[in-house]
């Protein structure tokens, strides 16, 4: 479980995140959305420890990972897992090479049990005959379930998704949120997606938090967003057609 | 002026926070081991062929500036091959092929870092629990540092063997006083000090853009710019070192 405490992060002037709090369950898919520029991905940044909150905390199971030194944060981030907007391959090695990179580092598997290990997270990911390409010859589909298998090779118990489907199509779109929502129920993972797709949020919503300026604004579900009390929510999610007419 | 001078104090702070953070005990050794010889490849190895045919261009037109210089009757016929073994050693081979190397091989580096970090592929190995710094910084500080001094010495031979072919062929060497002359009053701590040089401008090489490219923000823009950045400010920091170098070194 992560639980988010009344975090606030500012960049000089400019405050990004104002007292958010959210908890995220093992087990489940909790989905952060907001419009561009409402501090979602600052939010995802601060829970990983990419950035330094200004003050409030950030508990992985009970443990403050804000008040952590270098080394102990190490130790929490060998059981993350993250799934970046542009995937973030290493474009010199193979995607074999990338999703073996944290089995190698931080492992002592031999070089059989890694391409066991490897060959398992690809079929996952359903992309058993790719080991041997390189990130320049991917789509950006693959690409992304790339850095999925490269996520869960470690078994992480925390999985990050930061716009898992930006510049997918709709059909790809749906494989990626199928395949989060089924490696963090088969693999009973704590799973956050930064996202603002709302195929999405109906697809794998299991619990929804809606950032607006830098708050929370609403906390719900797949479920009970079509009928939030709340104009803002509402003015987001009835900008999507196909969930106006759902709506009505 | 003094929003520039702490602007300076600002990167000098800096620069020395990142390398002292590459300087940590790697992950796992093997690993490390193995970028260290793949940045040996890349930048040592891969600029073999510019540092051979440069050298070979350079000693050949010292060799023929020295003979058109040296009109006297008084100077011997041997102080060309003099005159073309320690403008080789000392200087062209240590500190020009340096500032053509900080071209060369810090665009690479700082381009290579810098697209790294636009990508998220920095972040994606410090969530991964990889101290960024020493996995992608210290091997081509340790490879620059190793394989520097060899080319430097692989440019000294090729300047002075240009300049042999060169000038006799030209003839404005004969082959026996060009040969007499390279052997002669030869000074060992010459390569000593050619040696530190080419140590000291290979960090500076390595070091400078990895701090360019690691501190890039924005997109393909941005990252040029830190290229830019990296070639500028590491052959000025290789023409002072080398001013400071030759003083303790030689005065």
């Amino acid at each position: 479980m992560i639980e988010v405490r009344n975090i606030s992060k500012s960049f000089g002037e400019k405050q990004v995140l104002k007292n958010v709090s959210l908890v995220a369950e093992q087990g489940k898919t909790t989905l952060v959305i907001g419009a561009s520029g409402s501090g979602k991905t600052v939010l995802m940044k601060c829970i990983v420890g990419l950035e330094e909150v200004n003050s409030g905390g950030i508990f992985y199971n009970e443990r403050n990972f804000s008040e952590m030194n270098t080394k102990q944060r190490k130790g929490i981030r060998k059981e993350m897992g993250m799934l970046f907007q542009g995937a973030a391959l290493f474009d010199s090695q193979s995607v074999e090479e990338n999703v073996a990179f944290p089995l190698s580092m931080f492992t002592n598997m031999t070089e059989e049990e890694k391409t066991e290990r490897v060959n398992f997270c690809l079929k996952k990911v359903n992309l058993e005959n790719s080991n041997k390409l390189h990130p320049s010859e991917l789509s950006g589909g693959m690409k992304k379930r790339v850095g999925i298998a490269r996520a869960i090779s470690l078994s992480p118990k925390y999985l990050f998704c930061d716009e898992p489907n930006s510049g997918l199509d709709p059909l790809t779109s749906h494989v990626i949120d199928d395949l989060i929502k089924e490696i963090t129920q088969e693999l009973n993972i704590t799973t956050i997606v930064n996202t603002h797709d709302m195929n999405s949020v109906m697809n794998i919503g299991d619990k929804v938090i809606f950032i607006y300026k830098g708050e929370k604004w609403w906390e719900g579900n797949s479920a009970t967003i079509l009928h939030a009390d709340n104009k803002e929510v509402l003015e987001f999610v009835g900008t999507a057609k196909m969930l106006k007419e759902l709506r009505k | 002026m003094v929003t520039y001078v702490s602007n300076i104090f600002y990167h000098i702070g800096r620069y020395y926070s990142l390398i002292a953070r590459a300087f940590s005990k790697p992950e796992k050794n093997y690993v490390f081991r193995k970028r260290i010889f793949e940045e040996i490849d890349n930048l040592g190895i891969g600029s073999l062929a510019i540092v051979l045919i440069m050298s070979v261009f350079m000693g050949a037109v010292i060799t023929i500036q020295a003979a058109f210089g040296f009109t006297s009757p008084w100077i011997p016929p041997y102080a060309i091959g003099v005159a073309t073994r320690d403008s080789m050693m000392l200087e062209f081979s240590p500190t020009l092929v340096s500032l053509i190397l900080a071209g060369k091989v810090g665009s690479n580096i700082a381009s290579e870092i810098g697209t790294m970090r636009v990508s998220e592929q920095i972040d994606a190995l410090e969530i991964m629990g990889v101290n960024s710094s020493t996995h992608l910084i210290l091997p081509k500080i340790i490879a620059s540092v190793l394989i520097n001094p060899f080319l430097i010495v692989i440019s000294m031979f090729a300047g002075i063997i240009g300049g042999w072919g060169f000038g006799v062929l030209t003839h404005v060497v004969t082959p026996y006083g060009y040969l007499y002359g390279i052997q002669y009053d030869f000074r060992t701590y010459n390569v000593v000090y050619a040696l530190i040089k080419a140590a000291v401008f290979a960090f500076i090489i390595s070091s400078v853009p990895a701090y360019h490219g690691y501190y890039t923000k924005g997109g393909a823009l941005e990252v040029g710019q830190s290229s830019t950045k990296a070639v500028v400010y590491s052959s000025l920091l290789i023409l002072l070192f080398n001013f400071i170098l030759t003083q303790l070194l030689l005065a």
